[in-house]
C-alpha cells in the first residue's frame, strides 16, 4: 500500500466513532481504498536532512518595505542559535519566515526539509513559534486553552497537566487568562507551544516580561528542547542570558545576516 | 504592451500618457460609430407602431423604443465586463498574475459604470412603457441591481487595501464569489415573481425589421468598442501605478542592506554603555 | 472532525463567558422588530403579512453582528496566526467557525420567533417547514458570513465593509427564506417546500465555496 494510504489507514483507525477495534480497522482500510487521500495534514515525515534551516537570498516584504533583503542562513539540527541585532533589523520577520507565516518575495527557504512556499502546512506543523502575542483566549481558562490548541494540532494525547507543571502554572490551570499577569500568560503560552513537541523552536524575545523564575523556566525549556533533539532559534536582546546556551550567534541588521559565528557556550564572544 | 514605462526622474516631472496609436484609432472609430448610431436611432429607424388589424388602434412603444438602441448594447457590455472580471479573478487565484489583477479591476470599474447606465436607461425606458420608474418584480432589473451592488462593494473593498498582492488575492475571491452568485440571484428572483415585465415587451414583440436589428447589433459593436477603449486606458493607468510601486523595490532593498553597518555600530555602543546594568531591552 | 468540534466548542464557550451575543446582538434584533412595528404604523393584520420579511431582515442584521463578533474574538487574541500555525486544514477551521455562528444565529432566531408570535401575532401553520427553512437559511448565512467576515479583517481593511459585501450576496437567501416563511406562517399560498429546497442548495453552495476559499483568505488575516 502506498505510504500516504498507509498513513491514512493508521489515522482513520484512531477515530473512535466505531467502537470495535477490528471493525475500525476494516472501516479504515475500506475508506482508504476508496479515498486514499487523507483529508487532514500529512504526518510530518522525519527529516533526513542535517540542515534544519536553509535560507538563500530571502526577500520578504512588509507592504512595500523589504524587511528581509536577501538573507542567507544555514542552521544544523540540534543547534541553538541566538539571533541578535538592533530593533527593526528583521529578526521577527526572520522567525516568521522560518515558521512559514511570511510569504517570500524572492529567494528560497527550506525548514526541516520542507519548502516554505510549497509545503507551508508541513512547516507550520513542525515548528513552534513563541511570539510576543500570547495567542490565548482571554475568556477561557488556561486548561481550556491548552485543550483547544492541543486538539486543533492533533496532539490531544499529551498530558496537559504535566506540560503546565513544567512551566509552574499547574496551580493556575482553572483561572481565566484575563485574570493573569503578562508573565503568567507568557508561561502558559510556552506550555501551549511545548505540547506540540516541535522540532524547530522559534522564540521571539522569550524572556521579555518574565521574572527571574520565569526566565529560568525559559532557559530550562531551551535545554530540554535540545535534549529532545530539536533545533532552537532565539531572537533576543538578553544577550547575557542566552549566550551561555547558544551554539551559534547570528547578527541580523538591515534585513540580512551580517555575521554568523559559532559560540563557545559560557565564553565571551567577539 | 507598447506603453510608456515609468522611470524615476529626478529632475522635471514628465507627464506620462496612456494613449497610443491603437487607442487613438479606436477612439475616433467609436466616436464615428456613436454618431452613426445616433443617426440610426433617432432619424433613420421608425418608431415602434403596431396597428391592431381588428380595431385599427395603434399600439406599441412609439418613440420610446429608440432607447433600445442604447439600453440593449449597454446591458451587453455590462455582462461582458463582469464576465471578464470573473475570468480575471480566476486567473489571479490560479496564476497569481498581476496583469490579470489589473485587468479585472479595470473591467469591474468600467462595468460598474455601464451597469449604472443600464439601470438608468432601463428606468427611463420603463417610465413611458410600464408607467413606473422601478418595478420590483422584474427579474432582470433586480438581478442587474444586485449585480451593481455586488461590484460596487468589490470596488469599495479594493480601496481598503494597499498591499497589492494581498489586494489582488482577496478581491479575486470577492469578485469570483460575487460572480458565481449572479445566476443564483437570477433564478431565485425569477421564481420569486413568475411574471416579469421584461417578457411583456421582448424583442420578439417588436417589429424587428432589418434596420432595427442592424441598429441594435451596430450599437452593440460600437459600445463594445467604447468599453474596450475605456478598459485599455484604465488598464494602462493601473499598469503604470503598479510599475511605480515596484520600480522602487531594488532600490529599497539596497537601502535596507546599507542600514546594516550603522545599525550594528549603534547597537554595539549601546550594548557597551549598558553592560553594567542587567536591564531588559524591550 | 474533533478539530471542528473543538473550534465550535471554543467559540460557544467564549460566548457563554462573555455573553456578547446574548446581551448585545439579541436585544438588537428585538429592537429591530419593535422599530419596524412602530415605523410601519400598521394594524396587526398587515404586520402579519410583513412578518417573514421583517423576521429575516432582523436575522440578517443580527447575523452581521454575530459574524463580526466571531471574527473579533480571533483578532483580539491574534489567534488567526495561531490557527494557521496549528496545521489544521482550512476547511476545518471554516466549518468550526461557521458552525458556531450558525448555532448562535439559531438561538437568536428562536427568540425572534417568539417575539414575532407575541408582537405580530403570527401563527405557525407548518412548523416543520418553518424549522427546516430556518435551518437551511441559517447555514447559508453562517457560511457566507464566515467567509466574508475573514475577508473584512486584516491590515488596512475596515470591518464596516462587511455588510456591503455580504448583504447583496445574501439577497437570494432573503428572498427564498421569506417565501418559505410565507408558506410556513400561512400568510401566502406559495409552494414553501420548493423554496426550502432552494435554501438547501444555497447552504451547500456557500458551504462549499467557504470551505475552499477559507484557507486562501485566512493567509492574510
Amino acid at each position: 500500500m502506498p505510504g500516504f494510504a498507509l498513513r491514512a489507514v493508521k489515522q482513520r483507525s484512531r477515530c473512535k466513532l466505531i467502537g470495535c477495534k477490528r471493525l475500525r480497522r476494516l472501516w479504515a482500510v475500506l475508506l482508504s481504498v476508496v479515498w486514499p487521500v487523507s483529508l487532514s495534514f500529512d504526518y510530518v515525515t522525519d527529516s533526513t536532512t542535517e540542515l534544519a534551516v536553509q535560507v538563500r537570498g530571502a526577500v520578504v516584504l512588509l507592504g512595500r518595505f523589504p524587511a528581509l533583503a536577501g538573507l542567507d542562513l544555514q542552521l544544523d539540527t540540534g543547534t541553538v542559535t541566538l539571533v541578535q541585532g538592533p530593533n527593526g533589523a528583521g529578526k521577527t520577520t526572520l522567525l516568521r519566515l522560518l515558521a512559514g507565516l511570511a510569504p517570500l518575495e524572492s529567494g528560497s527557504a527550506q525548514v526541516l526539509g520542507h519548502d516554505v512556499t510549497k509545503a507551508k502546512r508541513q512547516v507550520r506543523a513542525s515548528v513552534g513559534l513563541l511570539s510576543p502575542a500570547t495567542m490565548l483566549y482571554d475568556q477561557l481558562t488556561i486548561a481550556e486553552n491548552l485543550e483547544f490548541w492541543a486538539s486543533l494540532s492533533r496532539h490531544d494525547d499529551v498530558d496537559l497537566m504535566a506540560a503546565l507543571d513544567r512551566v509552574s502554572m499547574a496551580d493556575f490551570a482553572d483561572q481565566q487568562v484575563a485574570t493573569l499577569s503578562t508573565g503568567q500568560r507568557r508561561r502558559a503560552a510556552i506550555a501551549v507551544v511545548a505540547i506540540r513537541r516541535p522540532r524547530l523552536w522559534l522564540l521571539d524575545e522569550p524572556h521579555a516580561g518574565l521574572d527571574q523564575a520565569g526566565r529560568d523556566i525559559v532557559d530550562g525549556l531551551i535545554a530540554g528542547a535540545i535534549e529532545a533533539g530539536a533545533t532552537v532559534v532565539v531572537a533576543s536582546h538578553e544577550l547575557d542570558r542566552v549566550r551561555p546556551l547558544a551554539t551559534h550567534i547570528a547578527t541580523v541588521a538591515g534585513g540580512i545576516v551580517h555575521s554568523f559565528e559559532a559560540n563557545s557556550p559560557g565564553g565571551v564572544h567577539a | 504592451m507598447p506603453i510608456a514605462t515609468v522611470e524615476p526622474s529626478t529632475t522635471a516631472q514628465e507627464a506620462v500618457g496612456t494613449s497610443s496609436r491603437l487607442t487613438k484609432i479606436l477612439g475616433f472609430a467609436c466616436l464615428a460609430g456613436l454618431a452613426v448610431l445616433f443617426l440610426l436611432a433617432f432619424v433613420l429607424t421608425d418608431p415602434d407602431e403596431r396597428v391592431d388589424e381588428a380595431t385599427n388602434i395603434v399600439t406599441g412603444q412609439f418613440d420610446a423604443v429608440r432607447l433600445l438602441y442604447v439600453h440593449f448594447p449597454v446591458a451587453i457590455v455590462t455582462y461582458t465586463a463582469f464576465l471578464l472580471n470573473a475570468v480575471g479573478s480566476i486567473m489571479v487565484l490560479w496564476k497569481k498574475s498581476t496583469w490579470w489583477d489589473i485587468t479585472a479591476a479595470a473591467s469591474a470599474e468600467v462595468g460598474v459604470l455601464f451597469c449604472g447606465l443600464t439601470l438608468v436607461t432601463g428606468s427611463i425606458w420603463g417610465r413611458p412603457i410600464w408607467n413606473t420608474w422601478w418595478e420590483w418584480g422584474d427579474v432582470r432589473l433586480m438581478t442587474t441591481t444586485i449585480l451593481f451592488l455586488i461590484f460596487v462593494g468589490y470596488l469599495a473593498y479594493r480601496r481598503t487595501m494597499t498591499d497589492s498582492q494581498v489586494r489582488a488575492k482577496r478581491s479575486a475571491v470577492v469578485g469570483l464569489v460575487g460572480a458565481i452568485n449572479i445566476p443564483i440571484v437570477y433564478k431565485s428572483v425569477e421564481w420569486w415573481e413568475n411574471r416579469t415585465l421584461h417578457q411583456q415587451s421582448t424583442l420578439a414583440d417588436l417589429a424587428v425589421e432589418d434596420l432595427t436589428l442592424f441598429a441594435m447589433i451596430f450599437g452593440m459593436v460600437v459600445f463594445l468598442g467604447v468599453y474596450a477603449w475605456l478598459l485599455i486606458h484604465r488598464f494602462r493607468i493601473g499598469w503604470l501605478e503598479h510599475q511605480a510601486e515596484t520600480t522602487g523595490l531594488e532600490q529599497a532593498i539596497a537601502e535596507r542592506r546599507a542600514q546594516a553597518p550603522d545599525a550594528i555600530r549603534n547597537a554595539v555602543t549601546q550594548a557597551r554603555s549598558s553592560e553594567p546594568e542587567t536591564g531588559v531591552h524591550q | 472532525m474533533r478539530e471542528i468540534w473543538a473550534l465550535t466548542r471554543k467559540d460557544l464557550l467564549i460566548e457563554a463567558r462573555s455573553k456578547v451575543v446574548a446581551t448585545q446582538v439579541l436585544p438588537f434584533a428585538m429592537v429591530i422588530l419593535i422599530l419596524f412595528g412602530l415605523a410601519l404604523d400598521a394594524d396587526r393584520s398587515s404586520l402579519r403579512s410583513f412578518t417573514p420579511g421583517l423576521f429575516w431582515v432582523a436575522t440578517l442584521f443580527a447575523g452581521i453582528l454575530a459574524i463580526q463578533r466571531s471574527v473579533s474574538v480571533e483578532t483580539q487574541s491574534s489567534a488567526f496566526e495561531a490557527l494557521r500555525l496549528s496545521g489544521a486544514p482550512g476547511w476545518k477551521l471554516f466549518a468550526g467557525k461557521a458552525l458556531a455562528v450558525a448555532l448562535q444565529l439559531l438561538a437568536i432566531e428562536f427568540v425572534l420567533a417568539l417575539g414575532v408570535v407575541v408582537l405580530y401575532r403570527s401563527n405557525f401553520a407548518d412548523p416543520v417547514l418553518v424549522v427546516t427553512a430556518a435551518l437551511a437559511a441559517t447555514i447559508a448565512i453562517a457560511s457566507a458570513g464566515s467567509l466574508y467576515g475573514v475577508l473584512a479583517v486584516g491590515m488596512g481593511v475596515r470591518d464596516t465593509i462587511l455588510p456591503m459585501l455580504l448583504l447583496p450576496v445574501l439577497t437570494p437567501v432573503l428572498v427564498a427564506a421569506t417565501r418559505a416563511f410565507d408558506d410556513g406562517l400561512g400568510t401566502t399560498a406559495v409552494n414553501g417546500w420548493s423554496w426550502c429546497g432552494l435554501l438547501g442548495l444555497f447552504a451547500v453552495v456557500y458551504g462549499a465555496i467557504g470551505a475552499v476559499a477559507y484557507a486562501v483568505v485566512i493567509e492574510d488575516a
